[in-house]
């Protein structure tokens, strides 16, 4: 059977942070705009919106992404985490407490995309260097911080995800 | 961004179809992180995006039974880096895997996608060229297979001609005693686009070097084979003076244009100097060991 070429407004089911969801959306529109736009999920920001700032980090089928440099017809079928799936009903990511505690943040805008990014990490690298939490985020900019309290706050949260596990 | 169509066909002969009956409107689509990106800021015009992610054989890596390993078209650097048989193999293919874009890009930025793009400076064309890898193309007068050095015609273009696409690569087995190296010129640490790139490929026997690839990116209009570096090696003791011969070679095949990021002189010597580094990582790994000069 031919592949069905679409445009237009498309249905397309996917899971986000656990959850089965639907959205119509068109191909031309990004992952970052349906999760902003159409699901009211604005954690992951848009920075430059090329790739460039991480901002909108989401992880997609266990990769990080950014998201804005993905179709929103690609999320078909797909699984994917936001930001807005990090905490639990018990409180803050350790992450998210470390990041607060070191004064990881100023303006916040490229908060979620960091704290995403480093969740992946994390998870990867349970106990990363400060060489390997930098290469790591090279992808995230900020602009407010001068990325050490960030880093810092990476390897402090690391220790302590570490001493609970 | 514009208006665009999408298709996810899951087999290669769909996705020709698709490919031959919308000509150069039609585009495949891998990691996105450069077509998107082109299409979004109207520096492509690509009315029909072909996702390749859904085609069995373009997320195949696989080795096969004489040894050599194909690599889809769109299989992710991140997979490539995580897998200890490729990294060990082809160590030049995931230095490069290591340094595209960021780790949110390596999350879905491909080879096969850095190839087709055709970028003078993209990272793994290097690897490749030293590797020696074969390209499968598909097309609607069946399939055909071409040098990865022959790939690329000028930047942004290619040998694949409407309704053709990259299926995958193969890479034959390297030989014992082989290593490889990449490593890009950049000013600063990460996230930028090679001012030079230079990968190196070396077999040893003992202290002496059997046989012998070099490549370079971002001198040329196209990543170049430098066919006669490699060449002159072979025979030489795997040692300082050999280098500098073939590196002397490189700097004379560079034919660099200046422009924001290096003037000719710059990209001339590093041409120079980034084989020589290259060529002192392919021998370290060799023998077993690593590069010592960073990335």
């Amino acid at each position: 059977m031919a592949t069905e070429i679409l445009s237009g407004k498309v249905h397309v089911q996917t899971t986000i942070n656990g959850e089965q969801v639907d959205f119509l959306a068109e191909p031309r529109e990004s992952l970052l705009e349906v999760l902003r736009d159409h699901l009211g999920l604005t954690g992951a920001k848009e920075g430059c919106n090329n790739g460039n700032c991480g901002a909108c980090n989401v992880v997609m089928d266990g990769a990080l992404v950014n998201s804005c440099c993905v179709l929103s017809v690609e999320a078909a079928g797909a699984s994917i985490e936001t930001i807005e799936g990090v905490a639990s009903p018990e409180g803050l990511h350790p992450l998210q407490q470390s990041f607060l505690e070191n004064a990881a943040l100023q303006c916040g805008v490229c908060t979620p995309g960091f704290i995403v990014a480093a969740k992946a990490l994390l998870e990867e690298n349970p106990n990363p260097t400060e060489y390997e939490v930098r290469w790591w985020l090279a992808g995230n900019l900020c602009r407010c911080t001068g990325y050490d309290k960030i880093v810092r706050a990476v390897l402090d949260a690391a220790e302590r995800m570490r001493a609970e596990a | 961004m514009r208006a665009i169509q999408y298709a996810a066909p899951s087999t290669v002969e769909d996705a020709v179809a698709i490919l031959a009956e919308h000509g150069s409107d039609a585009r495949m689509l891998a990691g996105g992180t450069d077509l998107i990106v082109q299409v979004r800021e109207d520096a492509r015009d690509t009315g029909v995006f072909v996702d390749a992610k859904k085609i069995p054989e373009l997320m195949e890596l696989s080795v096969n039974a004489d040894g050599s390993t194909t690599l889809g078209a769109a299989v992710p650097c991140h997979q490539l880096y995580n897998d200890a048989h490729f990294t060990a193999t082809y160590p030049a293919v995931t230095d490069a895997a290591r340094i595209i874009g960021s780790t949110g890009i390596q999350g879905r930025a491909s080879v096969g996608g850095n190839l087709c793009n055709s970028g003078p400076a993209g990272d793994t064309i290097p690897p490749l060229i030293v590797h020696s890898a074969v390209c499968n193309i598909a097309g609607p007068d069946g399939e055909r297979t071409v040098a990865v050095e022959d790939f690329c015609t000028a930047p942004g273009r290619n040998v694949l001609a409407d309704g053709e696409l990259l299926v995958s690569l193969t890479l034959p087995k390297p030989p014992a005693g082989s290593g490889s190296h990449y490593l890009r010129f950049i000013p600063r640490n990460e996230m930028d686009i090679a001012v030079v790139g230079a990968g190196a490929w070396l077999q040893l026997d003992g202290d002496t070097i059997t046989a012998a690839r070099t490549g370079l990116g971002a001198v040329a209009p196209t990543p170049l084979f430098v066919q006669a570096a490699g060449d002159a090696l072979v025979g030489m003791t795997a040692d300082e003076d050999a280098f500098a011969v073939a590196a002397d070679i490189a700097r004379d095949a560079a034919t660099p244009i200046d422009d924001m990021r290096g003037t000719i002189a710059h990209r001339k010597q590093l041409s120079y100097v980034l084989t020589q580094r290259a060529l002192r990582g392919a021998k370290a790994r060799a023998q077993g060991g690593s590069p010592t000069n960073g990335h």
